[in-house]
Protein backbone atom coordinates (compact mmCIF):
# COMPACT_ATOMS: atom_id res chain seq x y z
CA UNK A 1 0.00 0.00 0.00
CA UNK A 2 1.42 3.37 -0.98
CA UNK A 3 2.01 5.92 1.76
CA UNK A 4 -0.45 8.27 0.05
CA UNK A 5 -3.14 5.58 0.43
CA UNK A 6 -2.23 5.05 4.08
CA UNK A 7 -2.58 8.81 4.61
CA UNK A 8 -5.99 8.79 2.92
CA UNK A 9 -7.29 5.78 4.87
CA UNK A 10 -6.16 7.32 8.16
CA UNK A 11 -7.51 10.77 7.29
CA UNK A 12 -4.07 12.03 8.18
CA UNK A 13 -1.88 14.95 7.22
CA UNK A 14 1.81 14.92 6.37
CA UNK A 15 4.06 16.92 8.67
CA UNK A 16 7.12 15.96 6.64
CA UNK A 17 8.05 13.37 4.03
CA UNK A 18 5.30 13.93 1.47
CA UNK A 19 7.94 13.31 -1.20
CA UNK A 20 7.75 9.63 -0.18
CA UNK A 21 4.00 9.31 -0.79
CA UNK A 22 4.58 6.75 -3.55
CA UNK A 23 6.70 4.41 -1.38
CA UNK A 24 5.05 1.00 -0.83
CA UNK A 25 4.46 -0.37 2.66
CA UNK A 26 3.59 -3.97 3.50
CA UNK A 27 3.80 -4.10 7.30
CA UNK A 28 2.42 -2.14 10.22
CA UNK A 29 3.23 -1.91 13.89
CA UNK A 30 1.15 -0.09 16.50
CA UNK A 31 3.17 0.33 19.68
CA UNK A 32 3.99 2.74 22.48
CA UNK A 33 6.76 0.62 23.96
CA UNK A 34 10.00 1.52 22.22
CA UNK A 35 11.90 -1.58 23.36
CA UNK A 36 9.18 -3.72 21.75
CA UNK A 37 9.74 -1.85 18.51
CA UNK A 38 13.48 -2.47 18.78
CA UNK A 39 12.94 -6.18 19.46
CA UNK A 40 12.11 -6.91 15.81
CA UNK A 41 13.35 -5.49 12.53
CA UNK A 42 10.79 -3.39 10.77
CA UNK A 43 12.01 -2.61 7.28
CA UNK A 44 9.19 -1.46 5.05
CA UNK A 45 6.81 -0.89 7.93
CA UNK A 46 4.65 1.99 9.02
CA UNK A 47 4.94 2.68 12.74
CA UNK A 48 1.82 3.87 14.58
CA UNK A 49 2.30 5.33 18.03
CA UNK A 50 0.72 7.62 20.57
CA UNK A 51 4.09 8.38 22.10
CA UNK A 52 5.08 11.76 20.75
CA UNK A 53 8.73 12.07 21.74
CA UNK A 54 12.02 12.56 19.97
CA UNK A 55 12.83 8.96 20.94
CA UNK A 56 9.93 7.71 18.83
CA UNK A 57 11.73 9.11 15.77
CA UNK A 58 15.10 7.69 16.82
CA UNK A 59 13.47 4.31 17.50
CA UNK A 60 11.89 4.37 14.04
CA UNK A 61 15.22 5.24 12.45
CA UNK A 62 17.11 2.51 14.26
CA UNK A 63 14.48 -0.20 13.75
CA UNK A 64 14.15 0.63 10.06
CA UNK A 65 10.55 1.83 10.09
CA UNK A 66 9.74 3.73 6.92
CA UNK A 67 7.12 6.12 8.26
CA UNK A 68 5.59 7.24 11.57
CA UNK A 69 1.93 8.03 12.21
CA UNK A 70 1.05 9.75 15.48
CA UNK A 71 -2.47 8.70 16.52
CA UNK A 72 -5.20 10.54 18.46
CA UNK A 73 -4.27 13.82 16.80
CA UNK A 74 -1.10 14.18 18.84
CA UNK A 75 0.99 16.94 17.32
CA UNK A 76 4.77 16.71 17.69
CA UNK A 77 6.94 19.70 18.53
CA UNK A 78 9.07 21.39 15.88
CA UNK A 79 12.27 19.63 17.00
CA UNK A 80 10.61 16.21 16.54
CA UNK A 81 9.50 17.14 13.02
CA UNK A 82 12.98 18.49 12.28
CA UNK A 83 14.63 15.24 13.38
CA UNK A 84 12.23 13.18 11.23
CA UNK A 85 13.09 15.40 8.27
CA UNK A 86 16.81 14.94 9.00
CA UNK A 87 16.35 11.16 9.25
CA UNK A 88 14.25 11.20 6.07
CA UNK A 89 11.28 9.55 7.80
CA UNK A 90 7.78 10.72 6.80
CA UNK A 91 5.71 11.93 9.74
CA UNK A 92 1.91 11.91 9.70
CA UNK A 93 -0.79 12.73 12.23
CA UNK A 94 -4.20 11.07 12.30
CA UNK A 95 -7.24 12.03 14.40
CA UNK A 96 -8.10 8.32 14.68
CA UNK A 97 -7.33 6.15 17.68
CA UNK A 98 -4.68 3.43 17.62
CA UNK A 99 -7.40 0.73 17.46
CA UNK A 100 -9.25 2.24 14.53
CA UNK A 101 -6.04 3.13 12.69
CA UNK A 102 -4.74 -0.44 12.95
CA UNK A 103 -8.14 -1.80 11.94
CA UNK A 104 -8.31 0.31 8.81
CA UNK A 105 -4.77 -0.60 7.72
CA UNK A 106 -5.43 -4.29 8.41
CA UNK A 107 -8.57 -4.08 6.29
CA UNK A 108 -6.46 -2.42 3.60
CA UNK A 109 -4.14 -5.43 3.45
CA UNK A 110 -1.18 -4.58 5.68
CA UNK A 111 0.25 -7.31 7.92
CA UNK A 112 2.14 -7.24 11.21
CA UNK A 113 5.92 -6.88 10.98
CA UNK A 114 6.21 -10.67 11.27
CA UNK A 115 3.92 -11.08 8.26
CA UNK A 116 0.97 -12.36 10.31
CA UNK A 117 -2.65 -11.38 9.75
CA UNK B 1 41.32 -1.34 6.57
CA UNK B 2 42.55 0.47 9.69
CA UNK B 3 40.43 0.20 12.83
CA UNK B 4 38.12 3.19 13.22
CA UNK B 5 37.60 4.24 16.82
CA UNK B 6 34.82 6.54 17.99
CA UNK B 7 33.86 7.50 21.51
CA UNK B 8 30.76 9.27 22.79
CA UNK B 9 29.85 10.71 26.17
CA UNK B 10 26.32 9.90 27.32
CA UNK B 11 24.72 12.06 30.01
CA UNK B 12 22.36 10.84 32.72
CA UNK B 13 18.70 11.82 32.21
CA UNK B 14 19.44 13.45 28.83
CA UNK B 15 16.52 12.02 26.86
CA UNK B 16 16.77 14.70 24.22
CA UNK B 17 20.16 13.55 22.95
CA UNK B 18 19.94 9.86 23.88
CA UNK B 19 20.36 7.79 20.76
CA UNK B 20 22.46 10.30 18.83
CA UNK B 21 25.61 8.20 19.25
CA UNK B 22 23.91 5.06 17.91
CA UNK B 23 22.48 6.88 14.92
CA UNK B 24 25.96 8.30 14.25
CA UNK B 25 27.44 4.77 14.39
CA UNK B 26 24.66 3.45 12.15
CA UNK B 27 25.34 6.14 9.55
CA UNK B 28 29.10 5.49 9.75
CA UNK B 29 28.64 1.76 9.09
CA UNK B 30 26.19 2.45 6.27
CA UNK B 31 28.68 4.83 4.66
CA UNK B 32 31.30 2.06 4.84
CA UNK B 33 28.86 -0.35 3.11
CA UNK B 34 28.58 -2.83 5.97
CA UNK B 35 25.86 -5.48 5.67
CA UNK B 36 22.45 -3.95 6.47
CA UNK B 37 21.59 -6.70 8.96
CA UNK B 38 24.81 -6.03 10.90
CA UNK B 39 24.21 -2.27 10.79
CA UNK B 40 20.72 -2.75 12.22
CA UNK B 41 21.90 -5.07 15.00
CA UNK B 42 24.71 -2.71 16.00
CA UNK B 43 22.34 0.27 16.02
CA UNK B 44 19.73 -1.51 18.15
CA UNK B 45 22.27 -2.69 20.72
CA UNK B 46 23.98 0.69 20.88
CA UNK B 47 20.67 2.45 21.32
CA UNK B 48 19.49 0.13 24.09
CA UNK B 49 22.85 0.59 25.83
CA UNK B 50 22.61 4.36 25.49
CA UNK B 51 19.13 4.35 27.01
CA UNK B 52 20.41 2.22 29.88
CA UNK B 53 23.14 4.79 30.52
CA UNK B 54 20.63 7.64 30.47
CA UNK B 55 18.16 5.84 32.76
CA UNK B 56 20.38 3.90 35.13
CA UNK B 57 24.06 4.42 34.59
CA UNK B 58 24.79 7.98 35.40
CA UNK B 59 27.19 9.61 33.00
CA UNK B 60 29.04 7.10 30.87
CA UNK B 61 30.97 6.40 27.69
CA UNK B 62 30.02 4.46 24.60
CA UNK B 63 32.91 3.58 22.32
CA UNK B 64 32.98 1.67 19.07
CA UNK B 65 35.81 0.00 17.18
CA UNK B 66 35.10 -0.82 13.56
CA UNK B 67 37.35 -3.19 11.64
CA UNK B 68 36.94 -5.31 8.55
CA UNK B 69 36.05 -8.44 10.51
CA UNK B 70 34.00 -7.09 13.43
CA UNK B 71 32.41 -4.20 15.24
CA UNK B 72 32.93 -3.90 18.99
CA UNK B 73 30.92 -1.62 21.26
CA UNK B 74 32.01 -0.97 24.83
CA UNK B 75 29.81 0.84 27.32
CA UNK B 76 31.13 1.94 30.69
CA UNK B 77 29.43 3.91 33.43
CA UNK B 78 30.04 4.99 36.97
CA UNK B 79 26.46 4.41 38.06
CA UNK B 80 25.13 2.37 40.97
CA UNK B 81 25.92 -0.96 39.31
CA UNK B 82 23.68 -4.02 39.05
CA UNK B 83 23.11 -6.10 42.17
CA UNK B 84 22.02 -9.26 40.32
CA UNK B 85 23.22 -9.40 36.71
CA UNK B 86 21.49 -12.72 36.03
CA UNK B 87 18.16 -11.24 37.13
CA UNK B 88 18.76 -8.07 35.08
CA UNK B 89 19.24 -10.21 31.96
CA UNK B 90 15.74 -11.66 32.30
CA UNK B 91 13.19 -10.16 29.95
CA UNK B 92 10.67 -8.06 31.86
CA UNK B 93 12.83 -7.40 34.92
CA UNK B 94 13.35 -3.69 35.42
CA UNK B 95 14.18 -1.17 38.11
CA UNK B 96 13.29 1.80 35.89
CA UNK B 97 11.30 4.69 37.29
CA UNK B 98 7.75 5.34 36.07
CA UNK B 99 8.87 8.47 34.19
CA UNK B 100 11.09 6.31 31.98
CA UNK B 101 8.29 3.81 31.37
CA UNK B 102 6.02 6.65 30.29
CA UNK B 103 8.57 7.43 27.59
CA UNK B 104 8.37 3.90 26.21
CA UNK B 105 11.47 2.47 27.88
CA UNK B 106 12.28 0.70 31.11
CA UNK B 107 10.26 -2.43 30.38
CA UNK B 108 13.12 -4.77 31.14
CA UNK B 109 13.95 -5.52 27.52
CA UNK B 110 17.16 -3.55 27.01
CA UNK B 111 19.75 -6.11 28.08
CA UNK B 112 17.82 -9.06 26.57
CA UNK B 113 17.57 -7.14 23.28
CA UNK B 114 21.34 -6.55 23.37
CA UNK B 115 22.00 -10.24 24.02
CA UNK B 116 19.65 -11.26 21.21
CA UNK B 117 21.14 -8.91 18.61
CA UNK B 118 24.87 -9.21 19.37
CA UNK B 119 27.13 -12.15 18.51
CA UNK B 120 28.94 -11.93 21.85
CA UNK B 121 28.01 -10.00 24.95
CA UNK B 122 29.75 -9.72 28.28
CA UNK B 123 28.58 -7.72 31.24
CA UNK B 124 30.37 -7.04 34.50
CA UNK B 125 28.98 -5.04 37.35
CA UNK B 126 29.22 -4.63 41.07
CA UNK B 127 26.96 -2.50 43.25
CA UNK B 128 28.66 0.84 43.76
CA UNK B 129 31.27 0.41 41.06
CA UNK B 130 29.41 0.87 37.79
CA UNK B 131 28.79 -1.42 34.85
CA UNK B 132 30.81 -2.46 31.82
CA UNK B 133 29.17 -4.05 28.78
CA UNK B 134 31.00 -5.33 25.71
CA UNK B 135 29.18 -6.31 22.52
CA UNK B 136 30.81 -7.92 19.50
CA UNK B 137 29.31 -8.20 16.02
CA UNK B 138 31.11 -10.33 13.44
CA UNK B 139 31.00 -9.38 9.78
CA UNK B 140 29.86 -12.02 7.32
CA UNK B 141 32.41 -13.53 4.98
Amino acid sequence: MKLSEIARILESEFLTGENKKDVDFHYCRGCDLMSDVLAAFADGSVFLTGLVTIQAVRTASISGAGAIVFVRNKKPSADIVALAREEDIPLLVTPLTMFVSCGRLYEGGLTGVNGNR
Amino acid sequence: MPVIHKSYHVTKNDFIHAGEASIHVKNLLKSLNYDSDLVRRVAICGYEAEMNLVMHGGDGELSVDVSQSKVVIEVTDKGPGIADVELAMQEGYSTAKDEYREMGFGAGMGLPNIKKNSDEMTISSEPGSGTHVTMVFFCKG
